[in-house]
């Protein structure tokens, strides 16, 4: 396949970046999307030029590390995938494909493709967790019963890998679908009814500390998660906040 | 023993870890307060010990070359981690995890180690479930478990196929609360380049951040290396891009001495090479073994017919299928564990009854497993006269639930549907046993410096049985560390802050500075990958598999002839001092050129074959491995002298106590 990219090339965070245009031929349908963007790397270093950077790490759908605007949708046209896993079989000859970073005013470009999503670390450190001693003096894990629908579901919200697509799909770049994933898994299990008053609150201030927009339930960020992450934790973190706002 | 003490504690098996603690030096809380202590990699070991150790009220700082902590490799473990829970009551116990874990490591392990990990493997599945992993479980709101190779009960905990993510997810939770108290300082993007040693101690790092490419100093009373292992360097391989061995590899360079290198294991079940492009492989859970069967045709003809696309699995008849593994190994079948269970594959592939285009890929068949789960099903739903069709549906929705990610990641890659037609795979590069000699208290041979996780040669021996590594990163960092680190620690209570302007410190940067200047310089014509496929290839078709002293005595030199090539010839754009993913691939490898021949040379000497590590010269008419236990009962530790070639090799003989050493049989 012969396949025309149009790719952001941005050299830092303080200068100002544009649309290079690439050729690629002898694509084939079996290589991944980075591969084919690493063949590519190889071509231009072979010219003396300078690689484009992108972020990527385990390459099978689970770190959340890669982070690619493909013809402008979130790890691109195909659904419950991250762009690690997306194939050039979605794509046919003569394409053109247009990649950018993830935009968003919370997710500053570094450099060509990469962006610091660091605003979702600190959200996640603002409430994300149960404040238990790692000592392992704990109850035995079987005193701890869970209904099995409420595990499910626990474990469905944890599935989160925090990419960023959700802001990225999102118009106002609102960051409600990752916050109320990390909000659901311990507000959905018993351990985590403890603090969950404080959590929600912490969180929900840290993110809007950051600069994400407001959500308007418009779900784009649901069908863009590579994890299938539910509107439902939205309106659960929102039920939760409620519920925190009252009790003061 | 002189130098390889290993510091095991005296006392009957079950007593030691207990009576160690017990007697070791602790550090009072207000004294922790004036000790820093730098943790590289946070993965499952080094992000449980950083929480812990800043929990208990060290200062903590993180170096992980990621954006964050949380996306460290051990997110990828997909099956499960052990612990002998007996929430089964399937007979297990702390002695039989044990057991099995020394047995199924070809009995090149440590005992005491091994011992102290299944003693404390309950406890961290009761942390985990207090931190709020959403492990998988049954109707009665209790802990589901499932089994894996190697062993005859059901102790395997699990989140679906994600459970690698959940563990770390909750190691960072951890880490995340001591983030918010200010007791860990996390440093994303950032490498660790070089081991500081003052007055013989760790006393910190050079690190490059890796946004700026500004070389940092960082001290602290102690380091711990849990930088993973260092299967990277085959190129292809489960691992993700980005795992390295250079913290590790320039922590040996500095001194700590490396245990058996060649002991890599090879894991039967990833999605086969597909083509020239390829930069990485998918591993598919061994928990998947659990219900596929693994088969090639029993006629060569039918092997090649397939291969031609002239004829489909599915058309094959059960009398046409060799379901080798339950053949060869009927107690076991299709759970071996994986060392086995790889060469078995290899060996039908190299029979020449491999069944894709490239002749290196088996079957792994759910057919049965959707058949007999769909029944049950039917059964259970009151379905008495269900039909195939309808028992199938029913069958294949219980799989789903079970693997549902791994079927829908296979379908990704490979364009097939699972449900309707067997998976193909072939064995691949997933874990590396090898790693920074320790002692009992994880310490390297370098005072102040510790190894956790993958990144250490502990408790594996030469083969690692599934669901263990995160068993063993995590005890490593939430249990051990935190303990055994306080007696070195405590030696350093008025020591105060560790300068960053002393000669060592300008030392190292200055080593460090002149390796990238030269990298930077070598303006030759080749990329960084050009080399890393290269040494790839030497390495799988050489120190793979299966090995023999031609063939290593070849890659040591090829190696070595690759190294110098690279040095000379390597092409790395851009500059120094900006974001530069070239240098920093470049950096990692020329640390895996180094560590590959060291790799061979250790597989050479090793003259048996034991667990993942198979020489040809050293098997069974039945071609089973034939260890040689008078002769090669010990971990080797080769120490550092400037080339891999004039590394010096200590041994540390291997004192079995409490388990007969016998051939291993999963016959």
């Amino acid at each position: 396949m012969k396949i025309y990219l149009k790719i952001w090339r941005q050299k830092d965070a303080s200068s100002k970046g544009k649309i290079v245009d690439y050729t690629m031929n002898g694509v084939e349908g079996d290589m991944s999307f980075l591969e084919m963007l690493d063949i590519l790397n190889e071509d231009l270093i072979s010219k003396g030029e300078v690689p484009i950077e992108f972020d990527h790490d385990c390459r099978e759908g689970i770190c959340g590390t890669c982070s690619l605007q493909i013809n402008g949708r979130p790890h691109g046209p195909d659904r419950l995938i991250t762009a690690c896993q997306l194939h050039m079989r979605s794509f046919k000859d003569g394409d053109t494909i247009v990649i950018e970073p993830f935009r968003a005013k919370a997710f500053p470009v570094i450099k060509d493709l990469i962006v610091d999503r660091n605003a979702f670390e600190r959200i996640q450190q603002a409430g994300g967790f149960i404040s238990v001693n790692t000592s392992g003096n704990t109850v035995d894990a079987n005193n701890i019963p869970i209904r099995k629908e409420n595990a499910d579901k626990a474990f469905n919200a944890a599935a989160c890998i925090g990419c960023g697509a959700c802001v990225a799909a999102c118009k106002n770049a609102s960051a409600m679908l990752f916050t109320s994933a990390k909000v659901s898994q311990f507000a959905l299990l018993p351990q985590g009814r403890v603090e969950a008053t404080e959590r929600v609150q912490n969180m929900v201030r840290q993110m809007d500390l950051e600069g994400f927009g407001n959500c308007t339930n418009t779900g784009a960020c649901e069908i863009e998660c590579p994890k299938g992450i539910s509107l439902e934790n939205i309106a659960r973190m929102n039920r939760e906040y409620l519920s925190a706002s009252i009790k003061g | 023993m002189g130098i390889l003490d290993s510091k095991t504690p005296s006392g009957p098996l079950a007593e030691k870890w207990t009576k160690h603690k017990n007697e070791i030096d602790l550090v009072n809380p207000a004294n922790k307060r004036n000790i820093d202590v730098i943790v590289v990699g946070t993965g499952l070991a080094g992000g449980s010990a950083a929480a812990s150790l800043a929990e208990l009220g060290y200062n903590v700082k993180t170096f992980c070359y990621q954006d964050s902590p949380r996306r460290a490799h051990s997110i990828a473990a997909q099956g499960g981690i052990n612990a002998s829970k007996n929430y089964q009551g399937d007979g297990d116990s702390d002695y039989r995890l044990f057991y099995d874990t020394v047995k199924g490591g070809d009995y090149r392990s440590r005992e005491a180690n091994v011992y102290r990990l299944a003693e404390v493997s309950g406890n961290i599945i009761d942390q985990c479930v207090s931190q709020g992993v959403p492990f998988a479980r049954d109707y009665g709101g209790q802990l589901d478990n499932r089994s894996f190779g190697g062993v005859l009960v059901s102790r395997t905990f699990y989140a679906k196929g994600q459970t690698g993510q959940q563990l770390l997810l909750g190691a960072y939770a951890a880490m995340n609360r001591q983030i918010h108290r200010g007791k860990i300082k996390s440093y994303t993007r950032h490498e660790m380049l070089d081991l500081v040693l003052v007055d013989g101690k760790a006393r910190g790092i050079i690190a490059r951040n890796l946004i700026t490419g500004e070389i940092e100093r960082h001290s602290a009373h102690a380091v711990v290396i849990a930088s993973g292992g260092y299967g990277n360097l085959f190129f292809l391989s489960t691992y993700c891009m980005g795992a390295n061995v250079m913290a590790a590899w320039r922590t040996h360079r500095r001194g700590a001495f490396f245990a058996n290198p060649c002991f890599t294991q090879i894991h039967p079940t990833c999605i086969p090479v597909s083509g020239e492009h390829q930069s990485k492989l998918t591993l598919m859970s061994e928990s998947l073994r659990n219900d596929g069967r693994i088969w090639v045709p029993k006629k060569l003809e039918d092997a090649q017919a397939i291969r031609e696309g002239k004829l489909k699995p599915t058309q094959l008849k059960e009398e046409d299928r060799d379901y080798y593994l339950e053949r060869r190994y009927p107690a076991f079948g299709n759970l071996v564990p994986r060392d086995v269970a790889s060469r078995a594959a290899k060996e039908r592939c190299d029979a020449g009854y491999g069944v894709n285009k490239t002749g290196e890929a088996v079957y792994l068949d759910f057919d049965a497993a959707i058949m007999r789960y769909g029944s049950e099903k039917a059964l259970t739903s009151g379905l008495t006269n269900a039909d195939d069709a309808q028992v199938r549906k029913l069958g294949e929705a219980v799989v789903e639930a079970k693997y549902g990610n791994l079927f829908q990641m296979y379908e990704k890659i490979v364009d097939e549907n699972p449900y309707k037609t067997p998976m193909m795979i072939y064995p691949a590069v997933h874990y590396t046993m090898g790693g920074l000699w320790v002692d009992y208290n994880l310490q390297t041979t370098i005072p102040g410096c510790y190894a956790a996780g993958e990144a250490n040669f502990s408790d594996h021996g030469a083969n690692r049985l599934g669901a263990s590594a995160l068993m063993q990163g995590l005890a490593d960092g939430y249990f051990v560390l935190p303990y055994t680190i306080g007696d070195f620690l405590a030696d350093d209570i008025r020591t105060g802050p560790i300068p960053t302007d002393s000669e060592e410190f300008n030392k190292a940067e200055k080593d460090v500075m002149d390796k990238i200047n030269r990298l930077m310089s070598a303006n030759g014509t080749n990329s960084v990958d050009y080399y890393h496929k290269k040494l790839g290839k030497i390495m799988w078709d050489k120190c793979g598999m299966s090995r023999n002293a031609e063939g290593l005595k070849e890659a040591i030199n090829e190696i070595s002839a690759l190294r110098k090539d690279f040095w000379e010839n390597v092409k790395v754009p851009g500059n120094a001092n900006d974001k530069n993913q070239e240098l920093e691939k470049a950096g990692r490898v020329a640390d895996f050129l180094e560590i590959g021949e060291l790799f061979a040379m250790d597989a050479l000497e090793r003259n048996e074959s034991c667990g993942g590590h198979f020489r040809e010269e050293y098997q069974t008419p039945e071609g089973e491995a034939l260890r040689d236990d008078k002769n090669f009962k010990f971990v080797s530790a080769w120490e550092y002298k400037g080339e891999p070639k004039d590394a010096k090799l200590h041994k540390e003989e291997l004192v079995y106590e409490n388990i007969e050493l016998k051939t291993r049989s999963y016959k």
